[in-house]
């Protein structure tokens, strides 16, 4: 009796498949910016093919069995690309779930005795649900290796160490400062203080979208560790907004020279290696 | 026993910590420096750190401790050369040494010392940073 209903769904796979693929054209949300109907179709077609000639007794009622070790190997693969290209959750979940839709439907036409019909659902319906149960943590894997790499990556090309002068070492900070990027920025500046014996860094806070308690710690630490490399500090970029909230927490700057703007601390710098910027002249009129 | 030379150069006297310090080593450090700029009147001491690659707590206060000291004894003294990883390590071990001069080389704290002693020389010193 059971085999019944697993050999129908095999022998109306082409019904099956057409079906899914309706319930999926029907479907509002279909991206078909981001894939189109043929791809679409070849997938499904994979997908249920795995499916089905997995499908037995002894495995319909356990979606975890190593038969359908490819099944889930196609819907991984299926749900990391969909993460990649973009898809949302909702569009990949209701790919899975057209499927059910497709399966139970068939089975409603073949099978005519409502309790065999009931309990083969049933079990259907279970196997689908754990397989979307897969889909989406595969899904949310995807996403999360999108977000690691770039993570990555900005923490990669946001904490350049610029010579901006002889001696002179700017740091542009932008995005928070959390305490592992306030590592990575220390190490870079000192290492670099040691490279160009630099004796004045320039922290330019002006891309940090806000200074708590904590970030404001993490700048008096930078400093202090430049200062015990014989450097001298200079924090620019001090936004007004920055200027209220560092003084409601009550944290206490006045050790560190803070200037507005870059070009300030920059002029800061010149005085303290007593270089002086003057605009050029015509020496040749009054030396002939 | 083991000992840290401590020469004398003019008024300043000079400290090269060539090996890496264990407790005593340091503690004897930390006496014979005091005996000396009170035998030698030195007015600056120049403590060079640049081949000390590990440091713990208890170093980065005898060192503080040595500067605190010389201070009291009119003596400024400049710790030159430490490597990143080292200042890294102390900050994070809540030690910025505060009262402390460092340089980056010996030819930096050289004229570190120079310009501080120049300065209490002549005007009294104004700098923010004194304890």
């Amino acid at each position: 009796m059971k085999n019944e209903s697993i050999k129908i769904l095999q022998k109306r796979k082409k019904a099956i498949l057409e079906l899914w693929m309706k319930n999926q054209l029907a479907e509002e949300g279909l991206r078909d910016d981001l894939m189109n109907n043929e791809d679409l179709r070849v997938q499904s077609e994979e997908l249920l093919d795995a499916l089905l000639n997995n499908l037995s007794d002894d495995t319909v009622g356990d979606a975890e069995s190593s038969q359908f070790d490819t099944v889930t190997d196609i819907l991984a693969g299926i749900s990391v690309s969909r993460a990649r290209q973009g898809f949302s959750p909702r569009e990949t979940g209701v790919y899975v779930f057209s499927l059910k839709d497709a399966l139970l439907e068939t089975l409603q036409q073949e099978i005519k005795d409502p309790v065999i019909l009931y309990a083969q659902s049933l079990k259907i319906s279970k196997l689908i649900d754990s397989f979307g149960i897969v889909t989406f943590e595969t899904f949310i894997k995807g996403r999360e290796e999108v977000i690691l790499r770039q993570t990555d990556e900005i923490a990669e090309i946001s904490t350049p160490v610029i010579r901006v002068w002889d001696g002179i070492l700017a740091l542009p900070i932008i995005g928070t400062l959390d305490s592992s990027r306030t590592q990575i920025v220390m190490e870079n500046l000192l290492q670099e203080i040691v490279e160009s014996g630099s004796s004045i860094a320039i922290l330019d806070i002006s891309g940090v979208p806000a200074v708590d308690s904590l970030v404001a710690q993490h700048l008096i630490k930078t400093v202090s560790a430049t200062r015990l490399m014989g450097a001298e500090c200079i924090i620019s970029g001090i936004r007004p907004e920055i200027a209220q909230t560092v003084v409601h927490l009550g944290i206490d700057l006045s050790q560190i020279i803070t200037k507005a703007s870059l070009a300030s601390a920059l002029r800061t710098a010149y005085t303290m290696l007593q270089l002086e910027v003057v605009k050029k002249r015509r020496f040749e009129k009054e030396n002939a | 026993m083991e000992k840290i030379p401590i020469l004398r150069m003019g008024p300043f006297l000079l400290v090269t910590i060539q090996v890496d310090l264990y407790d005593r080593l340091a503690e004897n450090l930390e006496s014979d420096l005091v005996q000396m700029v009170s035998k030698t009147g030195a007015q600056g001491v120049l403590i060079d750190i640049s081949a000390v690659s590990i440091i713990d707590s208890f170093m980065g206060r005898i060192i503080g401790n040595i500067a605190s000291m010389s201070k009291i004894m009119d003596a400024e003294t400049v710790v030159v050369g430490m490597q990143p990883a080292v200042a890294i390590t102390l900050i994070e071990l809540g030690l910025p040494l505060k009262g402390v001069h460092c340089a980056l080389n010996v030819e930096r704290g050289m004229e570190l010392l120079r310009s501080r002693i120049a300065l209490t020389d002549g005007t009294p010193d104004d700098d923010a940073d004194t304890e």
